[in-house]
């Protein structure tokens, strides 16, 4: 049942053919992708309770934010969408280079969104802007519950991270999987999926970026 | 014909089985491990029944009663009935059931096992820094104030939810990519339709309880003010991200029930199943009305009166699909020829007990019966009745029918049906008084009670060990067969459907010899 390319398709033995292999990985992933969403789905509604019951709390909290900063990584990572599809658009014509080049990329846009998300939480944790428990700033108005924001603010951003980080191992482990050339025009799904959930991280943060530095 | 290689005997060894990917070696791994914690759940069961005995102190004091009902909970919940006939017979039927030679991606497969195991040990560690005595659902603000091991609990509750998820979404692609050719949707039995209507559950469910776990967790190490009223939370958010888990959970929980009596009815009657895609389309009606009635079990918590009105409807949309399968698994049953083999006695205890626990599901259901019954023995009755005298009946007839299959030995059927026919006899004994007492106010979990309800809780407590004792008699049954059990034919029910049609008496690693082709429907007796 095979095409011409069996050396080039490592098929698992309980699989028929190459295309039904790649469709269960995509169809697996993209059921994975609906979880996580969903995972986040609770921060949310959380957010939003707690928007709706303290607005004013929310839009003072907000100032301590800062959005050339969010700004800055919301490019960032946008950026790093672009430069995925780029490896993956390299792996199907097989260029090596352009693939370890953008998955390069991909990473160091990675690592600079943490390194900007790390000066932000430490000039928070400077300013004492903590969550819960640990929230001692009192610039503002009501501190009793002013810390929920914050609670929430670093559980998104925190949960977020976490998954930027997962992200880059999977995007590490592409490119060793790529220097040692097990990728080629024929096979090269792990690329597309490991981008599918680099692209769930991005647009999470499309969501937070604008639910947290830009409340009117 | 028991000398040829199957996927008992190819491989030999502990690691042959510790890293093994075969679904059905993780399958029968899954079913030793669940029946194991089932036995512990169901000793801290009978535990907390003695003490029910004498309203005064008869064996443990009130602390250590919290923490048993507490423990018997959540162990049943979490790590014997929603992995139970999924991660169980599920894993070991269902590839070979759509003619495939695994589930799509066999190491995930493998990491759930692994997971549940850790969540597991992570549950039972919680024993040793002072049990948790919450109750399984860990409500605030108590579950934030108590001491005890409530995060390590949470913690496993979370874990265990990943083992699900990657159960639940292996079937899912098992389902739409690796069906044998000419094994269209309709042609699929029906045990696969109520397995992936319970892996959509899984996979859109178990993310929010992950999320509300972790919040909880946050709640109690940080005091983050999202639950706890003090710090400026809403306890009935919880309530409402609990649920909005918990209650599609009660369906992660029934439908493989349903699933696996959909397949004993036929197969026991030698009868095509009457009304197939109408039993397949409740199952999906099933799972997705499941997301939408978690209100109703907060009618007495504050919510408004027009929500809790739209939750109650919602509610009883669900006795459709409900007694859709039922009245079809009747009619199945009419003029067919019936053998009373034991799986087929559990489905008929299924039968029984299950449309005792759904109509009192619909009292329940019902705003103005609620707010008297809420939080009553009645309550407790009504989810064991639907729990275990639906799913987990359902369970042991599915483990009864495919034993052949799994190990290749028929079972005593004296004893098989002698054990059936206590665990009936038991439960209802144990549960049917307790909507009695429930109905008169008698409150769940508490350590005491008043003197009027004592003679109730002695005929539940006298109930009880006979339930325990038909459980044990079941297995010991089942063990008993392995050594003395005659060897099994390959199709011993006469079934239609390809784990018994195209495999050996025991399946071999790859279960088909030759890829099967599908020409016609699972239950095509002849």
């Amino acid at each position: 049942m095979n095409t011409g390319n069996d050396q080039l398709f490592p098929l698992h033995s309980h699989f028929e053919r190459p295309a039904q292999q790649i469709d269960a990985a995509k169809l697996g992933m993209w059921l994975f992708l609906a979880t996580e969403v969903l995972l986040f789905g609770g921060l949310f509604v959380a957010y939003a309770v707690y928007h709706y019951l303290h607005p004013d709390l929310f839009k003072a909290a907000h100032h301590f934010l800062d959005v050339r900063l969010g700004g800055f990584n919301t490019v960032v990572l946008l950026f790093s969408s672009l430069t995925v599809v780029l490896a993956i658009h390299g792996a199907q014509q097989g260029k090596k280079q352009m693939v370890l080049w953008n998955l390069f990329l991909t990473l160091l846009c990675a690592s600079t969104f943490l390194v900007v998300k790390y000066f932000e939480y430490k000039h928070k944790f400077h300013m004492g802007l903590l969550p819960g428990y640990y929230f001692t700033n009192a610039m503002l108005p009501n501190p009793d519950q002013a810390h929920i924001f914050f609670g929430i603010y670093f559980l998104m951003t925190g949960l977020h991270g976490v998954h930027v980080v997962i992200g880059m191992i999977v995007l590490g482990w592409l490119f060793y999987r790529t220097w040692n050339n097990e990728f080629n025009p024929q096979y090269y799904s792990p690329l597309e999926i490991g981008g599918l959930y680099w692209h769930l991280v991005d647009v999470i943060w499309i969501f937070l970026f604008p639910l947290l530095y830009l409340i009117r | 014909m028991s000398s040829h290689t199957n996927y008992l005997n190819a491989k030999k060894g502990f690691a042959s089985w510790a890293l093994t990917i075969d679904h059905k070696r993780i399958g029968l791994m899954y079913l030793v491990s669940i029946m194991s914690f089932f036995l512990l759940g169901g000793l801290f069961a009978l535990l907390l029944r003695t003490e029910l005995l004498t309203p005064a102190h008869t064996i443990v004091d009130a602390k250590r009663y919290n923490q048993l009902f507490t423990l018997h909970g959540a162990i049943m919940v979490f790590l014997v009935i929603i992995p139970g006939i999924p991660a169980s017979l599920g894993n070991f039927v269902l590839p070979l059931m759509l003619g495939a030679k695994d589930v799509a991606f066999p190491r995930i497969n493998l990491a759930s096992y692994y997971i549940y195991v850790l969540g597991a040990i992570v549950a039972l560690s919680s024993l040793f820094v002072g049990a948790i005595d919450t109750g399984w659902t860990f409500y605030t603000p108590y579950s934030t104030t108590t001491d005890g091991g409530v995060v390590l609990m949470v913690t496993a509750a979370f874990i265990l939810g990943f083992s699900s998820i990657f159960t639940g979404l292996n079937f899912i692609v098992t389902t739409h990519k690796l069906r044998a050719p000419g094994m269209t949707w309709f042609r699929m039995p029906l045990f696969i339709w109520g397995i992936y209507s319970t892996a959509v559950i899984q996979i859109m469910a178990t993310p929010v309880l992950a999320i509300t776990l972790l919040l909880l967790i946050v709640e109690r190490t940080l005091k983050i003010g999202i639950f706890d009223p003090v710090l400026g939370g809403d306890p009935v958010l919880f309530q409402h991200f609990f649920w909005f888990y918990s209650h599609p959970a009660v369906y992660i929980m029934i439908l493989p029930g349903m699933a696996v009596v959909s397949e004993l009815i036929a197969v026991f009657s030698q009868k095509r199943i009457f009304g197939y895609k109408q039993i397949a389309y409740s199952s999906i009606a099933i799972a997705g009305i499941s997301f939408l009635v978690w209100g109703h079990h907060m009618f007495v918590s504050g919510q408004s009166e027009l929500v809790g009105m739209i939750f109650s409807a919602l509610t009883f949309l669900v006795a459709i699909p409900s007694g859709v399968k039922m009245f079809n698994w009747l009619a199945t049953m009419n003029q067919g020829s019936i053998s009373f083999k034991t799986p087929m006695l559990w489905a008929l205890g299924f039968f029984f007990l299950f449309a005792i626990g759904g109509i009192t599901g619909v009292f329940l259901g019902t705003l103005s019966v609620d707010v008297h019954l809420h939080d009553t023995y009645f309550v407790v009755a009504h989810f064991h009745y639907v729990m275990v005298g639906g799913t987990f009946m359902a369970f042991m007839g599915g483990i009864f029918y495919w034993w052949p299959k799994m190990t290749g030995k028929m079972y005593s059927e004296f004893w098989g049906a002698t054990s059936t026919l206590m665990v009936v006899v038991g439960f209802n004994v144990t549960f049917f008084v307790q909507f009695l007492m429930g109905a008169q106010g008698m409150p769940r979990r508490y350590y005491s009670y008043l003197e009027q309800f004592q003679i109730y809780h002695q005929i539940s407590t006298i109930g009880s060990y006979i339930l325990g004792l038909g459980f044990v008699t079941a297995m010991i049954t089942l063990l008993v067969s392995l050594k003395k059990g005659q060897n099994a034919p390959a199709n011993p029910w006469k079934a239609a459907s390809l784990e018994w049609t195209h495999t050996d008496v025991i399946p071999i690693e790859h279960n088909f010899h030759e890829q099967p082709v599908v020409t016609e429907g699972p239950y095509e007796y002849r």
